[in-house]
Order: structure tokens, then C-alpha cells, then sequence
């Protein structure tokens, strides 16, 4: 018989150990899965993780890892925050289209001046946007005490459908024949966030996503407002007793979350998209979920899982044009990565004992 | 724009039809936070059902067994959190919106050869001499069985809950489950057990959008209707009476919408698709004041020491 | 007395690190009132609920009436006529008297006639209880009448008590005794849990005492002095903290008219509290559980506001200050609850320290952490206080009760308070560390700090004490010296027998 016995504290190894395995666990079990539609297992969990980095054409997959992987990190350390805290942002692909709106609307309003300020104005605009509608379920909690995960997550639905509205309405573009979608930012250079080096995907999204790495890190480690952000998620009435205003963090909590993942929308809107349209957003906003979680709430392990599921995009998009495997089955492997990810967890918080059966 | 098109006895009759799905779903899900588990993963399991649903309908040609299909296969993925949560003991939190994001990817990679195929129409009871008199027989006595059951499993379970034992010992592992489990119930078992209860119902709730609402297959196509019948939850402080006047207010916001999107109202289409999920913040809203009602244990980890 | 109801042989129970019982052995007759003493940790919790079957002994033997007993689960226990009054946990507010009692049943009645019968046997035993009320809204001492109903309605042969008078006024207990004595005139056998010794010499028949898990001896307690009895306890002697003789300087906590509303469904809301401490003084306040202390103490912490004059520091107003301020201004605060209120279990003691002596011990510079400080912090807390830990990185949940409590307080004490406030300061600490934390308390009055005491361990309130209060229903009694006050005096400051009427045997 096994028996679950409480660590007398969370053991070390373990919470470094637990994301790799869980990483193993998965390749094991989406292999049988790819084996289930047909596919050969090796090859695809080879050409999903393989062939982007190493293989023939890995000098123009390697620069959209960056891509990729840029807004996934931005979104995800701004929810790990908030996540630590206890406070459940998961509405964040609603930020990351309204800051989309905001930053490409605030950049079409000047089109089409030539100004340095353009983009500068576009950025604080992202965040603002995406900060805002973060403040909608941060107010209501405070207010009236509404569950902020429903309230969050309703307002995805809503961005959506004024992402919609957008498109056919106030942004589309004049010289579109009536195609919905607003101007391509990329042909307007006042406003375009174009590669930094040309060829290697670095743009100012990647530069934001690895100063936010770095601020994380240092407001977790070593400010008191990340300290008081971990004691309130780990045992909030010590937290009050502390003298941490809860009211004041689910404000910094949000606000932050919101703001980053308003800049991942509009870094995306400006450069890699171009234009804001009906199908715009695809989904970073949940999958930076998985990120945070994989990363362990950590920036640095942020950082390495948001590089990892940018991995799993590209090679599923390999996968789906040279085995044929649906883009589908990516999203069942990312969704069981989350899965196995919490359920391995278990080894950092407990140990399993065999107990053998009494002998009288 | 034409408000006369509008006929206020379809408008209503209709509204049973859009308020089932979310019924059965917070029916569910009202049962599994009553034991005391916060599930989230409620669109997760409707959506699965929905593709399990249609699957087996058109493969066996029986809506019936489609229903079945959509509740056993809400039921096994709800077993998977089940697994997290009382088993691993894994946040509730995190172990819902994994649910939900593998539930979206799931459905949407079955469902690749389902797309544009029709279901098997679920047939209406006609019940004679009642579905005869006006008005309120095309109101009340004119729609499919499903329409029925979600109304039949709110008195079962209203009745269960005030009247039955097992309903007592329910309300007691979600009130303290400490203290259940010192009186010696099984507080891991009956939380499972409510878990798959509620995976069944929402899968059932998933199966009444893609079998008999829409009625087809696409990618996503309960968009949101899992949250709405979390938040309905919280509306009705967990009381089933409740959760069915939430229902109706739900399905009454969603058919009216429609209604004036059909009739060309002077709003944008993506305005007027905004309001249930706008609707469903304000009630939150409102009804929030009182949070005293919630189970005492919700969303708390139990591990049995000793 | 009776033939031997229970036989208890050679039961041992191992938890990873610890041996929570060792062979113990002893035997219960009908009608018999056995105590189980011990100190907290020495395996009274573990040793009954393998009676009851919540926990599977790892060796050794049970016989009940001489028929081999081995419960799996409570159900087994109460169908042999078991049964148990828990000292937490197993009430359930939300429901009514009459759900709860059903929930301890095998094969309840119908609602109603249940209610009927919870009328009539509480009636009888002089415990009368309203069926039909919602348990949260009870008083301690009533909620332990729902309990003990629960029991009874299963007409037990043994009935397990633990602890059962530390949620009760001294008048209370004298019911509580009234109706145990009714009940094993009935031929009902109880085991009864406690480490208060007096009541063990006015109420048992006979006594094992355990102590770190093993049974050290067996006494006839009416014949056995307490001191005799303290000693087999504790094992061995320790230093019974000493007061310096003090000379209370002037008011330095002001408390004022104090209302509070409730936070909670069923809290208790504070009603217009007067009092004040002054320098080098410790004012002790006493009361059942569940009578305000909690709110009390959230109040004069900071964590509820209040009306700003409501409570004066030195003559400033402090009602609107949250616990920072109040900390930066001297006044320092213990809370009762350990793990997740006074201290995060999963953070390191390091982390711990961080929490309430960030400022007054100059641990953040600008908003950032100096790490290293507060590792110094904490070892000098580890080092004053004797907490027995490898070092500042273990998890406050690694910790033993005492071990944390003596960190908790050491963490304010060592922080030099003008005022401090500790409730409950030795709740489930063994005696020598309770000890500790009374001389240190001691030595803080001496040196001028005022202390407010909150206990519910009347001995410990009067052996520290200078003047003394009593919570009852969210009001303060009047304060009286400590000096010469009677046990009966005290009752009736805690607000006597609450209107429970006495057994009528």
C-alpha cells in the first residue's frame, strides 16, 4: 500500500526536478498519443523539438523562438506575480488584445506623420489599454468582492467581440477594399517594431520580455513588495497581521499583469501581426498560463518555459506541414504538459511511503 | 429594424431551450462545490462532452446515445481532476484551468472529422392535450426530453440535498471537512464522487449545445458557456431553486440578443454578443455582497493526517 | 464499580520521526472515570483515537468486554458503544443542532423525531438544548452540550472526553461534572483526557499518566498529592518562572469605549471595552474560548480598525493605525494562532523574522531586503530563546508547537515593545517552554514594557498577573487586582454558568 506523508518542509530537489520530469512525462504520453493518430511517435516528438533547433532550417526557425517566445514570457511573469499573491488574473489574453487595440490605435491616430514619438506614445498606450482592463475586475474585488478569475475571464469574451467591432469598425483600414483588418503597421515605419538585427528575431517585445525577467527577479528576491506579494499567497491573514494592505496588492497585482500583457499585445500588433483583425489573437493569453506554472512562478524558470512552449508552437507547425499531425494534438500536448506538471508536484510537498500490510 | 418580428411566446419557449445547457452544467458544478471542491474546469468538460455527444450520435445514429456518450465522457475527464486535486492533492485553482485548456485541445482534435456534419435530430415530446393550449403550451409542454431533465435533476437534486442523508453528509464535507472526517465519512470519496457527477452533468449540458442548440460541430463552440454556469453558482449561493432563475435569466439575456441581432437593431452584431458575458460581471456584482453562504471548506486541499 | 469494560494492551504507534505511543497498557471498568494525563505530546491524542478508530495501532491488542477490539473506522467504534467529545473540529456551523447530532448516528430518525429526542435526553441530563438553532450561533459551552447529546443519544458504555473543560467557566464545569457523574451512576465507563490536575483529583477514579508516548505510572488521584502527580508528568523538575516584584509606572495603553462589530458570520463582536495597562505592569484577561479574544487582539494589532481615540498609545490616538504604524510607535503584538497567522508555515525562519521586525529592526533599506540582517535577526531569536531548530533556513512547519511558539514570542520580545499583546502565549507548549515564555513575559514587565496577557489557562493568568479581567460575550468584566481573587469570583467575572441549568440527578 502507498501512503502520502507530509515533508516537514517543500524539499529543494524536488522543485527543480518536478518541471523536467513532468517536460519527460509528457513527451511519453503525447508520444502515445501521435502513436494513436497514426503517426511514428519518435518522429514527431523529434521533429517538434528537435527540428526547430538543429535542424536544416533552424537558422530561420531559431529567431521565431524569440518571436514566440516573447509574449508568452511578458504575459506570464506579469500573471506569476499575481499568481504568488493569490490573486487569479486569467483574463490576460483579454489585456493582451485590448493593449493591442490602444497601442496600433494610438500609433493609426497619428498615420501618417512621420514622428519618432509614434512608437514611444504606442507602447504606453499598449500598456495602459492592457492595464485598464485589468483594473475592471481589480475595482469590482475591492468594491464589491466579485470573483476576479469569472470577472477576468467573461472580459476575454468581450475583447474578442470589440476586437471584432474594430476590425469592421473604428480601425479598419480606409484603403482596405472593405476588407476588415486595420492599416499593416509594418509598412507604416513610424510605428513599425521592427527586428532590432535584422534575421535573429530580436525585437523591443524580447528586449521588454528580458528587462520584465529581470525586474521580477529582483522585486521577488530582494524588495519587500515582493516579499509581502509571497507571504500574502502563502498565509494572507500573516500577511494582514504583517501590515500588508491586501487591497493595495490586488491593485499592484493586476495593474502589473495587465500593463504586461496590454505591451505583449501591442509589441505582437505593431511587429510579428502587423495589423489588427478579426483572428488576431491565438491564444498567449492561457498558454502563458502553462508558462508560469512550468516556470514555477520563477522568472528564470519563466524564461526557460516560455522558450520551451515557443519550442512546441514551432515544431508543431513543422510537424503539422511535414507529418501531417493536426495542430490540435499541439494544444492537447501543451494542455497535458500543465497536467502532469501539477500532478508531479506532488513529490515537492510530500513523500510516498510503501506501507506493507499488517502482519499480526 | 423590425421589434414586431419579435413574438414573445417563441421568445420565451426559446428561452428554455438556451437556459438548459448552463443548467445542467451549474447543477453540476453546484453539487461538486457543495462537497467543497472549486471546479473550473466546467467549459473544459462541456466541451469534451459536446464532441462526445455529437460523435456518438452520428456514429450510432441516436441522439440518445450521444447523451450518454457526452456524460461518461465529461465524467472521465472530470476524473482527471479528481485525480489532481484529491488524489495529488494539487491546487484547485490551476487543476481547473488545466482542465479546461486540455479540454479546448481535446475536443478540437476529435472533432477534425465532424465539421460540417448535421446530428440526428433529437425528436420533441409531444405531450398531447397540454402542449395544446395556447401559449403557454408552446412555452412549457413543447420541447425536447433534455429540456425536462435539466428541470427534473434541479427538483432531484434540491430534494437531495434538504431531505436526504446522503445529501446531509454531502453539505457536511463541504462545510468542515475535518470534521467529517473525524466522525469517520470519507471525504475523499464523496468529493470524487460529486466530481464525476458534475463532469457528467456538464458534459450533458456540452451535448445540449452541439446536439440540439446549434445543432453542429465547431472548434469552441460552448464560448464561455462553462464560465457563465460558474458564476450562476455564485449567483444562486448555491441553492438549486436559484441556480434555475439564474438559468432562465441567462437564457432569457442570450435569446433576446439574438432576437434583436435578427432584427436588425441598430447595434453592431459584436456589441449586442457582448451582453450575456456583460450580464454575467453585473450579476456577479451584485450578488457578491454575501459571501456567507459558501460552503466553509471550498477550494481548501484535505489531506488526512494520521 | 464494574467488571472491566476495556483492556488496552501493549499499543505502540510510530510516526516518521517520532514514537507517538509506546506499549501502553491499561484497563477501564464500568462507571469508572479514568484519566489520561500527560503533557501536550506525550500521546494522549494518539492513544484515543485509536480507541475510536481514526488511527490503526502499529502493535498491540485491545479487548472490550473481553472480545478482541479493533476498529477500523469511528463507525465500528460507535457500533461497539464507543464514543468520543472532540476537543476541536467536528461540529459543523452551518447546520443545526439536529443535522449535527444526525451526522454522529448510524441510523438517525426522521428530523423530527430526533429533534424530539434531543429535547427530551438533553432535558434529562441537565444540558437543555434547541434543536432546531444553527450550531455557529452557540456559545463554546453549548456547542460542547451538542457533542455531548451526540453521544448520548448512541448510549454509550465508554465515552471518550478530551479536554472538555478548557472551553468552560468554572461554574460550567461543575454541570459538566454533574451530568459525568449521572451518567457512570448509569454504569457508563469515561476516559477521560486532561492535564489539569485538580480536576482529575476532584473527578477520576484512577489515572495513567503518559508521558513522550509511554505510560509512566498509574495512581489513585484523590489519594495522590498534585504536585506527586505534576512530577510523574514532566519527568523532571524545571524552573518555575519568578516574578521580580514590580512597581507599574503610568498608563501607557489606553482602551477606550472599543465596539467592534463583528468580522465574521460567527464571530464575536467586541461591546464597549474599557481598560488600561501601564509601564512595567501585566494585566491578564481571561475568558472561555470564543468570547472575543481573537477580535480583541485583531483590534489592538491594527488588522481591524476602529475609532481613532478608541484606543490611545501614550495619549496619541491609534484606532485608525494599521499594524505597521502601531509597530513603528512600540506596540507589538503575538497572535494565538501559530502556523499562518503569527507565522507563515511554508516561508523560513529567516523570512519569519522579516515579518513584524522589518522596520524596528532596520531590515529593509529603501524598500529592499537586507537578507543578511535578517538572518542575524533570527539566529539571535533562535539563541535567546532556545528554539530548537538546525538553523535560520528550516520552514516554520519543520518547527514543534513550542519550538515555533518560543520563536513567535521571542520574535517581539527581543524587538524591545513599550507594549506587548500575546494571546493564548503557551496554547499546546509543553511545560518547560511554557515556562520559558512566562519568565520572559516576567522579565519584559520588569523592565517597564506593559504587558496585556489573553489566556484561557486561568493558573497561568494567576501566577503572572498583577490586575485581572475576564471576556464574556464581547465585554470586558471590571479589572480587579489578581492578588486574592477566589475561583468563584473568577467564574462569575467569566460570566458564571451562562444560564445552564445543573444536572438534576
Amino acid at each position: 500500500m502507498l501512503k502520502l506523508e507530509q515533508r516537514p518542509e517543500p524539499s529543494r530537489l524536488w522543485t527543480y526536478l518536478t518541471p523536467p520530469l513532468a517536460v519527460a512525462v509528457t513527451m511519453i504520453a503525447g508520444g502515445a498519443l501521435f502513436a494513436l493518430l497514426g503517426k511514428n511517435p519518435v518522429e514527431a516528438i523529434a521533429t517538434i523539438f528537435w527540428e526547430p533547433l538543429f535542424g536544416e532550417f533552424a537558422f530561420y526557425y531559431g529567431p521565431q523562438l524569440l518571436v514566440k517566445g516573447a509574449p508568452l514570457i511578458l504575459i506570464a511573469i506579469g500573471l506569476s506575480l499575481g499568481f504568488r499573491a493569490g490573486i487569479w488574473n486569467i483574463g490576460a489574453e483579454g489585456q493582451y488584445i485590448v493593449g493591442a487595440i490602444t497601442g496600433a490605435g494610438a500609433g493609426l491616430a497619428f498615420y501618417p506623420a512621420d514622428l519618432w514619438v509614434v512608437f514611444p506614445v504606442m507602447v504606453v498606450a499598449g500598456a495602459a489599454g492592457g492595464w485598464a482592463w485589468a483594473m475592471i475586475p481589480a475595482l469590482l474585488k475591492l468594491r464589491f468582492g466579485t470573483n476576479e478569475i469569472l470577472v477576468s475571464l467573461m472580459l476575454v469574451y468581450v475583447a474578442e467581440q470589440l476586437l471584432a467591432a474594430m476590425s469592421l469598425g473604428l480601425l479598419k483600414n480606409p484603403d482596405g477594399f472593405g476588407f476588415p483588418g486595420s492599416r499593416n503597421l509594418q509598412q507604416y515605419a513610424p510605428a513599425h517594431n521592427a527586428e532590432l538585427v535584422a534575421g535573429t528575431g530580436m525585437h523591443w517585445g524580447v528586449v521588454a520580455a528580458l528587462i520584465a525577467v529581470i525586474f521580477a527577479y529582483v522585486l521577488l528576491n530582494r524588495h519587500v513588495l515582493g516579499y509581502h506579494i509571497r507571504l500574502t499567497g502563502q498565509a494572507p491573514r500573516a500577511a494582514r497581521f504583517a501590515g500588508v494592505r491586501p487591497k493595495r496588492l490586488v491593485l499592484f497585482c493586476l495593474g502589473m499583469s495587465g500593463a504586461l500583457a496590454g505591451l505583449a499585445g501591442m509589441f505582437e500588433v505593431s511587429g510579428p501581426a502587423g495589423q489588427i483583425s478579426i483572428d488576431f489573437n491565438v491564444g498567449y493569453g492561457f498558454t502563458a498560463i502553462i508558462v508560469a506554472f512550468l516556470g514555477r512562478l520563477h522568472p528564470v524558470g519563466i524564461l526557460l518555459a516560455g522558450l520551451l512552449m515557443a519550442l512546441t508552437y514551432i515544431g508543431g507547425e513543422i510537424a503539422q506541414s511535414n507529418l501531417g499531425l493536426p495542430a490540435a494534438a499541439i494544444q492537447v500536448f501543451q494542455g497535458m504538459l500543465l497536467f502532469f506538471l501539477l500532478a508531479v508536484d506532488l513529490f515537492t510537498n510530500f513523500r510516498i511511503r510503501v506501507i506493507r500490510p499488517e502482519t499480526a | 429594424m423590425d421589434l414586431a418580428s419579435i413574438s414573445p411566446v417563441l421568445l420565451l419557449a426559446s428561452l428554455m431551450v438556451a437556459a438548459t445547457p448552463i443548467l445542467l452544467a451549474a447543477l453540476g458544478e453546484l453539487v461538486v462545490e457543495r462537497s467543497g471542491v472549486l471546479n473550473l474546469g466546467v467549459e473544459g468538460m462541456m466541451i469534451t462532452g459536446a464532441i462526445c455527444g455529437f460523435a456518438a450520435a452520428v456514429e450510432t445514429g441516436s441522439p440518445f446515445a450521444g447523451f450518454v456518450a457526452a456524460a461518461l465522457g465529461g465524467a472521465v475527464l472530470s476524473l482527471l481532476f479528481a485525480g489532481l486535486t484529491q488524489v495529488a492533492l494539487a491546487n484547485q485553482v490551476a487543476s481547473g484551468l488545466a482542465l479546461t485548456l486540455f479540454g479546448l485541445g481535446l475536443s478540437a482534435l476529435m472533432g477534425q472529422g465532424y465539421v460540417g456534419v448535421k446530428p440526428p435530430p433529437t425528436p420533441r415530446l409531444d405531450i398531447p392535450v397540454l402542449g395544446d393550449i395556447p401559449i403557454l403550451g408552446p412555452i412549457l409542454f413543447g420541447h425536447d426530453v433534455m429540456v425536462y431533465v435539466g428541470l427534473g435533476l434541479c427538483a432531484a437534486i434540491w430534494a437531495m440535498l434538504k431531505y436526504t442523508r446522503a445529501g446531509l453528509v454531502l453539505r457536511a464535507v463541504g462545510e468542515n471537512h475535518d470534521a467529517a472526517h473525524a466522525l469517520g465519512y470519507k471525504v475523499v470519496r464523496v468529493r470524487v464522487m460529486a466530481i464525476l457527477f458534475g463532469g457528467a452533468c456538464a458534459g450533458l449540458g456540452g451535448a445540449y449545445i452541439s446536439l440540439i442548440r446549434v445543432p453542429q460541430w465547431t472548434e469552441g463552440m460552448t464560448a464561455g458557456a462553462g464560465w457563465i454556469a460558474l458564476a450562476l453558482v455564485v449567483f444562486a449561493s448555491w441553492k438549486a431553486g436559484r441556480v434555475l432563475l439564474g438559468a432562465w435569466l441567462f437564457g432569457g439575456v442570450t435569446v433576446l440578443q439574438l432576437n434583436l441581432q435578427a432584427a436588425g437593431v441598430a447595434i453592431p452584431v459584436e456589441y449586442l454578443s457582448m451582453s450575456p458575458y456583460l450580464i454575467t460581471i453585473l450579476v456577479l456584482v451584485i450578488m457578491s455582497a454575501d459571501r456567507s453562504r459558501a460552503p466553509g471548506s471550498l477550494g481548501r486541499i484535505f489531506h488526512a493526517t494520521g | 464499580m464494574g467488571a472491566e469494560l476495556l483492556n488496552i494492551s501493549g499499543l505502540s504507534k510510530a510516526y516518521p520521526g517520532v514514537i507517538a505511543n509506546d506499549t501502553v497498557s491499561f484497563s477501564i471498568r464500568e462507571g469508572e472515570v479514568h484519566a489520561l494525563l500527560g503533557e501536550n505530546g506525550a500521546g494522549k491524542s494518539t492513544l484515543v483515537k485509536m480507541i475510536y478508530g481514526l488511527v490503526k495501532p502499529d502493535s498491540g491488542t485491545m479487548a472490550l468486554r473481553g472480545q478482541p477490539f479493533a476498529p477500523s473506522e469511528p463507525r465500528a467504534a460507535r457500533a461497539s458503544g464507543v464514543a468520543m467529545v472532540f476537543q476541536h473540529f467536528s461540529l459543523f456551523d452551518a447546520l443545526s443542532v439536529a443535522e449535527n447530532v444526525a451526522l454522529g448516528m448510524e441510523t438517525p430518525p426522521r428530523m423530527r423525531d430526533l429533534a424530539h429526542r434531543i429535547r427530551e435526553v438533553s432535558e434529562s441530563y441537565g444540558l437543555p438544548l434547541d434543536p432546531y438553532r444553527i450550531v455557529g450561533d452557540l456559545s463554546a459551552g453549548e456547542r460542547q452540550r451538542v457533542e455531548i447529546i451526540r453521544c448520548l443519544l448512541q448510549d454509550p458504555r465508554l465515552l471518550i472526553m478530551d479536554e472538555p473543560t478548557s472551553v468552560l467557566t468554572p461554574q460550567e464545569v461543575e454541570i459538566l461534572f454533574a451530568t459525568l457523574r449521572k451518567l457512570t451512576s448509569e454504569g457508563v465507563a469515561i476516559l477521560y483526557i486532561s492535564h489539569k490536575l485538580d480536576e482529575i483529583r476532584t473527578l477520576c477514579d484512577h489515572a495513567t499518566i503518559l508521558r513522550l508516548g509511554r505510560n509512566v505510572g498509574t495512581c489513585v488521584p484523590s489519594e495522590t498529592t498534585a504536585r506527586e502527580m505534576a512530577e510523574m508528568m514532566v519527568g523532571s523538575a524545571f524552573e518555575q518562572p519568578e516574578s521580580a516584584g514590580r512597581d507599574p509606572g503610568q498608563v501607557t495603553l489606553d482602551v477606550t469605549g472599543l465596539s467592534l462589530a463583528s468580522p465574521g458570520a460567527f464571530g464575536t463582536s467586541l461591546r464597549n471595552i474599557h481598560f488600561t495597562v501601564r509601564k512595567g505592569e501585566i494585566l491578564g484577561i481571561g475568558g472561555v474560548a470564543g468570547n472575543g479574544q481573537d477580535e480583541l487582539l485583531a483590534a489592538l494589532s491594527g488588522e481591524i480598525r476602529s475609532q481613532a481615540d478608541a484606543i490611545t498609545l501614550d495619549g496619541r490616538p491609534i484606532g485608525r493605525h494599521g499594524p505597521a504604524e502601531r509597530r513603528a510607535m512600540g506596540l507589538l503584538t503575538a497572535p494565538e494562532e501559530r502556523l499562518g497567522h503569527a507565522a507563515a508555515p511554508d516561508m523560513t525562519l529567516t523570512e519569519n523574522a522579516l515579518m513584524t521586525a522589518a522596520q524596528r529592526e532596520g531590515l529593509v533599506r529603501h524598500g529592499f531586503l537586507r537578507w543578511a540582517a535578517a538572518e542575524g535577526f533570527a539566529r539571535r531569536i533562535i539563541e535567546a530563546f532556545d528554539v530548537r531548530t538546525p538553523g535560520p533556513d528550516n520552514a516554520a512547519r519543520s518547527l514543534s508547537g513550542g519550538n515555533l511558539q518560543k520563536f513567535v514570542i521571542g520574535r517581539e520580545v527581543l524587538q524591545r515593545p513599550d507594549v506587548l499583546v500575546v494571546n493564548q502565549p503557551t496554547w499546546g507548549v509543553d511545560a518547560a517552554a511554557a515556562a520559558a515564555i512566562r519568565q520572559a513575559l516576567l522579565d519584559l514587565a520588569a523592565n517597564g514594557t506593559a504587558v496585556l496577557c489573553i489566556s484561557q489557562d486561568l493558573d497561568e493568568l494567576m501566577e503572572i498577573s498583577d490586575r485581572f479581567g475576564a471576556l464574556n460575550e464581547g465585554r470586558l468584566s471590571e479589572i480587579r487586582p489578581a492578588r486574592g481573587l477566589t475561583v468563584e469570583e473568577i467564574g462569575l467575572m467569566m460570566g458564571g454558568a451562562h444560564g445552564m441549568e445543573v444536572a438534576h440527578v
